[in-house]
């Protein structure tokens, strides 16, 4: 570790000593945290609230991907048992931390982990991930942490008020089609989302409902029905047609919410709620890294200033230490532990990389980032990265020759058709910025999900829809896969559809799946 | 910052997940659930399980890019002595991590988890029952269930309702306009600030001071709990009526039943015992186990008790039978039988077990199944001379069945066929 093990001061009482937390100390462990995260770091945080869980709540927490409050889906219970197995039998440790981009910021601590835990997460999550959420460019563009928390309550109730009404099957399937379509609920073009109020979303739901509510008459039902209803059937979904349909779309449960012409309100609505989430964590998807690195150099130094105070005794600074370093080991990928590059070490190493060039820069950093170099600012310098970067555009500009060396990165290129892969670059004057390129490339987010597109749908005749996947590097859908998706994405459009797999530099048709739904 | 404590929470949140979860991928579920069971030790039967199975109906698809077509770049850490241009084979496509960390959901073809002991032996036991389980007479065991029923003023303190009270407690505060604290303290301030200007406004004060008492009067009157807001939840007992029904298990333990042959026996009476206790609460079970003596034993001693000596069937018939005279009077109980033996029996009792058996105890009983253990039906040997024996009881008498048994495997099976709900409508 590169801070100076300076012995503690006499001066100060450490917050607390041996294992065994109560709620006071806690309580005293954030003061003090909060007293160098904000007073000393000068964090801009959301207020924090912490709320004290057991393993089986936080098991629970993990199984509807990170949403304490989610609604109710069979595949959140496929996930809580596996992950329960794999705790129980100790083949998966849980993570020590819960923290939810919401305003005030929800930070979830287990009860049975030991007071430097607490204080580690409490600077970690309550400040780290907390500072980064309200500051990141991202977040503040694609979500709204201050009515997060009631779309949840919402989209819960609105769920279950479904499966009440339509039952549970019904609702699961539609569910079930949303989430395959999932990856492809979101607008990824500037200026499609910008206005988006999750607030005014569920104003906008309810409005809907209670307006049916009123306006519904069971009498109606008894009245003969007259020719002109047909008309009024046929002529609903031309008139979306002509005003709304903007050809080719990405996000696909925003055409089928509004195109699909077979769906109910409610189905419309569930999907709304799926492609809403979808929105809300595609921000997280895209700073793995950084957001990792942000919180676990944040905790690194706080719990560094403590131990420097006298805060923190040497016990509790060795359990720190130990459970810092497990979590920021990179294994190589050799190792039989390897299981791709981990956020925690590359982000931390990055953050400690940019910490070291601003204040005892070599003359290599000088030539790579002249103007960071020696600017005696770490904290200002770092507060900048995590408000105006995401991974790949991070990795792209900041990681330098030496987190390459210390990482021993290399780059590798893989045709699928050869037995071999070919080492492409390894960590040389030539190779730094191929390397960095293509690391940058793989945590591109965008550059690596399918890019999936509607291109072309009938609205009159045959009601076909005709899907494209843009082949780039000559990577196709996975089949099977690709064939299940349809069926989902044939199910909602309740139609024939069609998905052509087109090459993005020829223009050639590579490939043609089809999925027949009858009417 | 503020801390919550969420411990006390409903802990099984996620019971509507997993049960969404269970009722998805019941058929897979179940079929492992019946396998499970041949594998297991007869005192383990009735724990929960790990349970295999596959993934068919869990999918979660998405679309996703295909590994096998096309090329990519990406970076590994951790390289050692490689230079540009080096070739690495690339690991054997089954079983092999690849070089890129795996993608999750598909591809695994089986999914393991846990289920807990409740619900592996709901989905065991699904559609089982004891067969004919009507009595002309039905009569009530001590049985009677608590009820909801609506609120009462008085009662216990575990069992206050707090929502109904305090909405009592708030609504009368209102209607007798009882000032509220932050009131009091506005009052208080008032005053303050009225000494405090110069000159004081002597009539002023003296007017505040006089509603301060008042409120604070008014504070004491009226209380912020009252009697009057209590509301308590009431419960009433409704008795319940039942079907009282007694299970006899009889089983052989003479010297010619070998252990594996006493193993495969008690497993069927396991199975059988646990069925009953759940489904049927208020069944009661007689264990009886002969060699060429009778004797009722608990259950305990049933299971695990030793004991050798000759064979003789009959005996356990008659304490059978004096047991249901003592104690089970058949215009009150249902009474059925499972008895399980290897087969041998001693020279002429079979005469006196069928007299027993055509003359009384059949008619008394709703059900009688005979489990012969050790022996299959195509077996090259005549069969033994209790099948035999028993042979023209299954079809004079529609509530009898017999059923051979030779290994673990088959007793799931045979008891599924006793007690299976077909059985039960079509016989």
């Amino acid at each position: 570790m590169g801070s100076k093990p300076s012995p503690p001061s006499t001066s100060a009482k450490p917050l607390y000593e041996g294992a065994d937390w109560t709620f006071d100390l806690v309580n005293k462990a954030y003061d003090a945290v909060q007293e160098v995260g904000v007073g000393e770091m000068g964090l801009d945080i959301y207020p924090n609230v912490i709320e004290v869980i057991t393993s089986e709540q936080m098991l629970d927490a993990y199984a509807s991907i990170g949403l304490p409050r989610m609604y109710r889906h069979w595949s959140f219970g496929k996930h809580f048992v596996r992950d329960e197995l794999h705790y129980r039998k100790g083949s998966r440790a849980l993570a020590y931390e819960l923290v939810i981009n919401s305003d005030p910021c929800i930070n979830y601590i287990m009860e049975e982990n030991s007071m430097t835990m607490h204080t580690l997460v409490l600077a970690h999550a309550a400040m780290g991930h907390n500072h980064f959420f309200k500051n990141n460019y991202l977040f503040q563009e694609w979500t709204r942490a201050d009515a997060i928390l009631d779309y949840l309550d919402f989209a819960k109730s609105y769920v279950s008020k479904c499966e009440e009404v339509h039952g549970e099957h019904a609702v699961e399937q539609v569910l079930d089609s949303a989430h395959a379509l999932m990856q492809q609920g979101i607008s990824r073009y500037p200026g499609a989302n910008k206005t988006m109020s999750l607030a005014k979303e569920r104003e906008r739901a309810l409005a809907r409902h209670l307006y049916e509510e009123r306006s519904f008459n069971d009498l109606w039902r008894t009245v003969p029905k007259p020719a002109v209803d047909e008309f009024t059937e046929e002529e609903e979904p031309q008139q979306v047609a002509g005003s709304q349909v903007r050809l080719p779309e990405e996000n696909l449960l925003y055409f089928l919410e509004k195109t699909a012409p077979k769906l109910a309100d409610w189905e419309r609505e569930l999907l709304r709620i799926v492609r809403n989430l979808a929105t809300y964590f595609y921000p997280q998807r895209q700073t793995k890294v950084m957001n990792e690195g942000c919180a676990t150099w944040t905790h690194f130094h706080i719990m560094n200033r403590l131990y420097d105070k006298g805060l923190l005794t040497e016990g509790a600074m060795l359990e720190f230490l130990h459970s810092h370093s497990s979590v920021t080991m990179q294994p190589a990928w050799t190792d039989r532990r390897y299981s791709g590059i981990n956020p925690y070490a590359l982000g931390f190493a990055m953050m400690r990389d940019i910490e070291r060039m601003a204040t005892e820069p070599t003359s290599e950093d000088k030539d790579w980032f002249p103007e960071l170099a020696g600017c005696g600012d770490p904290i200002g310098a770092l507060k900048r990265v995590w408000a105006e970067f995401r991974d790949d555009s991070f990795i792209l500009q900041y990681l330098s020759p030496k987190v390459i060396r210390d990482f021993r990165l290399f780059g590798i290129h893989d045709k699928a058709k050869r037995p071999h892969v070919f080492v492409s670059s390894i960590h040389n004057e030539q190779g730094y910025r191929s390397v960095r390129k293509a690391l940058s490339r793989q945590y591109e987010v965008s550059a690596n999900d399918p890019d999936v597109q509607i291109i072309d749908a009938d609205l009159q005749g045959a009601r076909r829809l005709v899907v494209s996947h843009t082949v780039r590097n000559g990577v196709l859908l996975e089949r099977a896969n690709c064939e299940r998706t349809l069926y989902h994405l044939a199910r909602l459009w309740g139609y024939r559809v069609k998905l052509i797999e087109v090459d993005a530099d020829s223009g050639k048709v590579l490939k043609e799946h089809e999925n027949l739904r009858m009417p | 910052m503020q801390i919550v404590d969420r411990r006390l929470n409903p802990k099984s949140k996620s019971l509507g997940n997993r049960q969404r979860f269970l009722r998805r991928a019941k058929a897979e579920i179940k079929e492992a659930v019946r396998d499970a069971v041949k594998n297991r030790k007869v005192s383990d039967i009735g724990s929960g399980e790990d349970i295999a199975i596959s993934t068919k109906s869990l999918r979660e698809p998405t679309f996703s890019l295909d590994s096998k077509s096309g090329s990519r770049d990406f970076v590994l850490p951790g390289n050692n002595d490689l230079v540009v241009g080096d070739a690495i084979p690339k690991p054997p496509p089954a079983g092999g991590r690849g070089s890129k960390g795996s993608k999750d959901g598909e591809g695994e073809d089986e999914f393991v988890f846990a289920l807990s002991r409740d619900e592996f032996l709901d989905l065991f036991f699904e559609d089982l029952r004891l067969p004919n389980l009507i009595k002309a007479k039905l009569k009530s065991l001590e049985t009677s269930q608590l009820v909801r029923a609506g609120f009462s003023t008085d009662g216990p303190p575990s069992k206050l309702n707090y929502v109904r009270t305090m909405r009592n407690s708030l609504a009368r505060r209102i209607a007798l306009s009882r000032p509220s604290l932050e009131t009091l303290e506005k009052i208080e301030r008032e005053i303050a600030l009225a000494e405090a200007e110069t000159p004081p406004d002597e009539g002023r004060i003296e007017e505040l001071r006089a509603r301060l008492a008042r409120a604070v009067q008014l504070r004491k009157t009226v209380g912020y709990l009252d009697p009057l807001d209590l509301k308590f939840n009431r419960h009433e007992r409704v008795p319940k009526p039942t079907t009282q029904a007694v299970m006899f298990c009889l089983m052989d333990v003479s010297a010619s039943m070998t252990e594996r042959l006493k193993d495969l026996a008690k497993r069927f009476f396991i199975l059988l015992n646990i069925f009953l206790k759940r489904h049927y609460r208020e069944v009661q079970v007689v264990f009886i186990r002969h060699t060429n003596v009778a004797a009722e034993v608990d259950e305990e001693t049933f299971f695990t008790g030793r004991e050798t000596g000759g064979t003789v069937i009959s005996t356990a018939l008659v304490e059978m039978q004096r047991v249901i005279d003592e104690r089970y009077p058949l215009s009150d109980w249902n009474i059925y039988a499972a008895q399980a033996s290897d087969g041998h029996n001693f020279g002429d009792d079979m005469e006196e077990c069928l007299a027993i058996l055509e003359g009384n105890l059949l008619e008394q009983c709703q059900y009688f199944a005979y489990i012969e253990v050790g022996s299959t039906d195509d077996g090259p040997y005549p069969p033994s001379e209790v099948w035999d024996g028993y042979e023209d009881l299954v079809g004079n008498h529609e509530n009898f069945a017999m059923r051979r048994v030779a290994d673990a495997g088959d007793i799931y099976p045979v008891f599924r066929n006793l007690f299976s709900e077909e059985k039960t409508k079509s016989g």
